[in-house]
């Protein structure tokens, strides 16, 4: 069948099925050309095929005579691995997996051409057995999103779902979850939840389909923390560029800071809880070391308290020179309960929002200052501008990070509604996000 | 027999992969410069692990999992010239428009059909010279060919591909790679299995890198370009030699193969005569050496392990390639696990006595066919090592196994890994497939290089040289060099300069002279010096000889240091001092002395001066003494 005129290729395009291998005849500049191969997915208008050699090459349809040579055979499944355990160790402790997507769990898809989650639990203990060298694994996939598609109602599942494992006898809890919104699911789950255990969240900067992901590092460091004796939300992510250690957050501490790189998480305003030194070649050589006190493993049930009513309609205002108070107004009336500014600075935001900010205020909607520098606390006693800012109502964020802020707000909304109550538990400590005092980093 | 031939006997099939780094401003999928940088330069390093991950259609490659076994630490160099995109810390840019252009060049000067839209695909490598574990690389044409005078050769592909990290020594247990060279751009260019003879190969090779050379966007200098050879022959299987960085080895290189591929056939008639074996048992033989005086053994704690191969006695001693016997090959195996073997073939020797051997053999019941196999290292090593032994061993009894080489210097060759398959690709999802526009091919077309063809009836029309020697400096890659000598100095013989720049190199090259420490200003001022008369072109061949032994040398120095530069008056008073002592001779023959009394001269004078001017002077000499009468 020869593709000549332009309206004709769309439907010929459309009978090409992926998978089909065909004989493509083409002429050229300098004489004829034919490609065989395997019709694969693509975005473009091209034909593209995967040659025997291996190689995608897109051709033109215009006068293009395609011969099919045999109807699409599915692609291959994945091999299953026989490898994945299904009789427990005795003597090991049983960790689950809950696995929300991600890079870490995720792999090319044709129909996009770009890399989508896949994996299931089964997949990743396929791709990294060691973890069973480390503990009975017990999975569950909760979702297979890319991180940025998490709401604020899948963090209420999530940590419903942790309890629950915790509750049926898991010792440790590891979620794999995308990077991008990772820090505020573990601010999330660090309010939500009063835990007996190690409740770890792990995810990866490279996607595991590339023999350099640090998916396996990071979550065989990870598994090593889950059978730790920390009681506390944390994530566990590479610790710099090299495979030598992973560090360990505190989950209401913890930002990610770079948008590719493997040390993407950083504690900001604390140190880290802890490091994993890692050892490729001999996972019993990798070790944990805590550098900050924190809160220990215990056996006592009453431990373990789910609170996870939140109130979603909170959102965050990052305030820039010049920016208008009206949309504070505008959120008051879209009914919102909650407000979280990102002022500069100290704490600040014009002189020309007071006004704005009292009235929001005073219609019973909170307002928290926190700072676009995230390094250091907020302090609005030093200047003018801070001080008029308290007497129109805002509640210091002290040196929480502006997104655990807002996660936070939204908690405390679920958890009561009386304004004084609110401003008491905004600025009171409750899972770490307030640091005691700052050190010099 | 000439090697020609006996490649034609044996039924060669020799194809070319040759690998040339572009010289572009940046690099392939980033901005850093396409510079390589001193080692000691280097700013800070990191270290890193790789692990084989499942392809696109759900298969390991056998070759990456191979590498994968030998579970190592790599450490990266980095510079002050290098970026996330090296370290794998950032997703890699768009594909290099300017190296586009280029290999578009390449392929339309190959005859060769570009494809209309260009895919970036992955290619699983973790042996760590790639920080991701894989390396990119695009289908940009297809289907050339290659005129040679053996024939065409089709051209089956031009890539687009990012040259890998450079290996440094390692430290400790670390592979060391710098990556000052990750991502410089290449164009690697296939050829089909057309190639028949050594020879053949040898100027197919030679033929590529001057059209690559052509375009003048291309880097030059030592491993800026290396060719990968793939060899088989009837009986035989095919072979990838990789990483030659020499021209002139092709040709040893491909002979070298064939005689190992024969050799190998020949050993597997004799294995499967003697019903030879291979007995999958490892023996912890420690006992037998408690006491061995020798030092290899004792320094591995008398750890040893052995194997043995049941009917391949004088097998592993039977020399494959100079130097390298079937033993080595065992070698190449163990090699990759770390450590060295030892076999009966060659024992008792390096401090093992006859007691041990016979020991040794006893240990397997082995009899006079028989040969054992030991290594002297722990256990889980030995294994893996001795594993790999029988698994070798194994495929000698079906001949010659398919595999991948690695070129030695001397034009041998050592096991490197298996074939990889075509698994090992799948599309790099960073980078947005590029489409090629007519129009941007039509406007490369038009400025396209001179063709061999061209240049030819060119300078047969400029420099008034026959179709044999326009022929011979038109595909020459002094063609360029050629050109600048006969703009700059006037009155000099093209023919001369051409049969310097070809024939004349070729004999010095046959004498092992080193002509690659020739530069293009040793040849400048050589016929700088040769048009102003300083010398005769006869001298040319030790001139050149000279200069290349010691490069450093100035045209003064080697014209003194051969005794040329004699000036016209010494030569009138050597030839008249030749026809004094003649004088009977001349006015015995008369004028039909000049003849024999040039070569009387020549022999005192040759080089020293050009033989027409001494001609002259000899006639001008012989002719007054008849005057004289």
């Amino acid at each position: 069948m020869t593709i000549k005129k332009d309206h004709k290729i769309n439907t010929f395009m459309m009978q090409l099925r992926e998978g089909a291998r065909v004989r493509i005849k083409k002429k050229t500049s300098n004489g004829s050309v034919v490609y065989e191969g395997i019709v694969m997915p693509t975005v473009s208008r091209n034909i593209v095929i995967k040659l025997d050699n291996g190689y995608n090459v897109g051709i033109r349809p215009e006068h293009a005579d395609v011969e099919l040579i045999s109807g699409a055979e599915p692609l291959k499944e994945l091999v299953k691995d026989k490898g994945v355990k299904e009789v427990e160790e005795a003597g090991l402790p049983v960790l689950s997996i809950l696995s929300t997507g991600g890079t870490i769990a995720s792999k090319v898809d044709y129909r996009t051409g770009a890399v989508s989650p896949q994996f299931s639990t089964d997949d990743i203990l396929e791709a990294i057995p060691e973890l069973g060298q480390i503990a009975n694994i017990r999975g569950k996939v909760l979702y297979s999103i890319l991180s940025e598609n998490m709401r604020a109602e899948y963090w209420t599942k999530l940590a419903t779902e942790v309890h629950n494992e915790l509750k049926s006898g898991a010792e440790g809890i590891i979620v794999t979850h995308g990077t991008d919104t990772m820090g505020y699911t573990a601010a999330a789950l660090s309010f939500m939840l009063q835990t007996p255990a190690p409740i770890v969240l792990v995810g990866s900067q490279r996607s595991s389909d590339r023999p350099s992901s640090d998916a396996a590092m990071n979550a065989i460091s990870a598994a090593k923390v889950a059978c730790s004796d920390l009681a506390e939300v944390v994530v566990v992510m590479h610790g710099n560029t090299s495979d030598k250690f992973c560090l360990i957050h505190r989950g209401t501490k913890v930002r990610k800071m770079h948008t590719s790189a493997r040390y993407a998480f950083q504690s900001v305003n604390d140190v880290p809880v802890g490091k994993v030194y890692y050892d490729a070649s001999n996972i019993g050589n990798i070790k944990v070391e805590f550098l900050s006190a924190y809160k220990k493993k215990t056996r006592d049930a009453n431990e373990l308290e789910l609170r996870a009513e939140l109130e979603d309609k909170c959102t965050s205002i990052k305030y820039y020179p010049g920016a208008d108070p009206a949309i504070l107004d505008f959120f008051a009336e879209q009914g919102y309960k909650g407000i979280v500014l990102e002022g500069t600075g100290l704490g600040h935001v014009s002189t020309d929002w007071l006004t704005c900010v009292e009235r929001v205020v005073k219609s019973g909607i909170p307002v928290v200052m926190t700072s676009q520098c995230l390094y250091g606390a907020v302090c609005d006693r030093v200047y003018n501008t801070g001080r008029d800012l308290l007497r129109a109502g805002i509640i210091e964020g002290r040196d929480m990070l502006p997104e655990t802020a807002l996660v936070k707000l939204m908690w405390v909304l679920g958890q009561t509604t009386d304004m004084d109550e609110v401003r008491n538990m905004m600025q009171q400590n409750i899972a770490g996000e307030i640091s005691g005092g700052r050190t010099l980093q | 027999m000439t090697p020609k031939t006996e490649s034609k006997e044996v039924g060669l099939k020799a194809g070319l992969e040759i690998h040339q780094q572009l010289d572009t401003h940046t690099k392939l999928f980033c901005n850093c410069p396409t510079r390589l940088r001193d080692k000691k330069e280097s700013n800070f390093s990191f270290i890193r692990y790789l692990r084989a991950s499942k392809s696109e259609m759900g298969e390991v490659d056998a070759a990456a999992l191979e590498e994968q076994k030998y579970s190592q630490t790599f450490l990266y160099k980095g510079y002050d010239s290098t970026c996330l995109v090296e370290y794998d810390e950032e997703p890699p840019g768009e594909l290099n428009g300017e190296a586009i252009e280029t290999a578009l060049e390449v392929a339309l000067l190959l005859k060769m059909k570009p494809l209309d839209e260009v895919h970036t695909m992955r290619k699983i490598v973790i042996d760590g010279s790639n920080t991701c574990g894989f390396q990119r690389t695009a289908l940009v044409a297809t289907d050339g060919v290659l005129q040679t005078e053996e024939g065409p050769v089709r051209v089956d592909s031009l890539c687009l591909e990012e040259d890998a990290a450079q290996k440094l020594e390692p430290e400790g247990d670390a592979v060391v790679y710098s990556l000052d060279r990750l991502g410089i751009p290449l164009v690697e260019v296939c050829t089909a299995p057309d190639i028949k003879s050594a020879e053949q190969a040898s100027k197919v090779a030679g033929q590529l890198g001057m059209i690559l050379r052509s375009t003048g966007k291309v880097k030059r200098g030592l491993g800026t370009i290396r060719q990968d050879i793939n060899i088989s022959i009837e009986k035989g299987a095919r072979v990838e030699i990789k990483g030659v960085q020499n021209l002139r080895l092709i040709r040893q290189i491909v002979e070298k193969e064939i005689n190992r591929q024969l050799k190998l056939i020949e050993l597997k008639q004799i294995l499967n005569r003697r019903g030879a074996w291979v007995e999958d048992r490892i023996e912890n033989l420690s006992d037998i050496f408690v006491n061995t005086s020798s030092r290899v053994l004792k320094k591995a704690d008398n750890n040893v392990f052995g194997v043995c191969l049941h009917g391949f006695t004088g097998i592993l001693g039977t020399e494959l390639q100079p130097d390298r016997r079937f033993g080595s090959e065992l070698a190449d195996c163990a090699r990759k696990y770390g450590v060295g073997l030892m076999h009966t073939d060659e024992l008792p020797a390096y401090g093992i006595t006859e007691d041990e051997v016979e020991r040794m053999r006893s240990a397997f019941d082995a009899g006079e066919h028989d040969c054992v196999v030991i290594v002297a290292t722990g256990r889980e090593r030995a294994e893996k090592a001795l594993n790999a032994v029988l698994a070798r061993a194994e495929e000698a009894m079906h001949g010659v196994p398919k595999e991948t080489r690695r070129a030695l210097p001397n034009g041998c060759s050592a096991y490197m890994r298996p074939l990889p398959g075509a698994a090992r690709m799948y599309p790099e999802t960073d980078v947005p497939p590029v489409e090629i526009e007519t129009r941007k091919l039509t406007r490369i077309k038009a400025q396209l290089p001179e063709t061999f063809e061209d240049r030819k009836a060119r300078y047969k029309e400029k420099f008034n040289i026959n179709e044999e020697l326009a022929d011979k400096i038109s595909r020459n890659h002094y063609f360029t060099l050629f050109e600048r000598i006969m703009k700059s100095y006037a009155g000099l013989s093209a023919t001369l300069v051409v049969r310097t720049l070809t024939d004349t190199l070729a004999e010095l090259v046959q004498e092992g002279v080193e002509v690659d420490n020739l530069g293009d200003q040793h040849f400048m001022i050589l016929f700088e010096q040769l048009a102003a008369n300083s010398f005769g072109k006869e001298a040319i061949p030790a001139i050149l000889t000279l200069l290349a032994n010691k490069p450093d040398t100035s045209i003064e120095q080697a014209i003194a240091e051969i005794g040329l530069g004699v000036g016209i008056e010494e030569v009138t008073r050597a030839i008249a001092d030749i026809v004094n002592s003649k004088k009977d001779f001349i006015l015995e023959n008369g004028e039909r002395s000049v003849g024999p009394l040039m070569g009387v001269v020549m022999n005192d004078l040759r080089g020293k001066v050009d033989g027409k001017v001494i001609n002259k002077i000899l006639v001008e000499q012989v002719k007054a003494v008849l005057d004289e009468l």
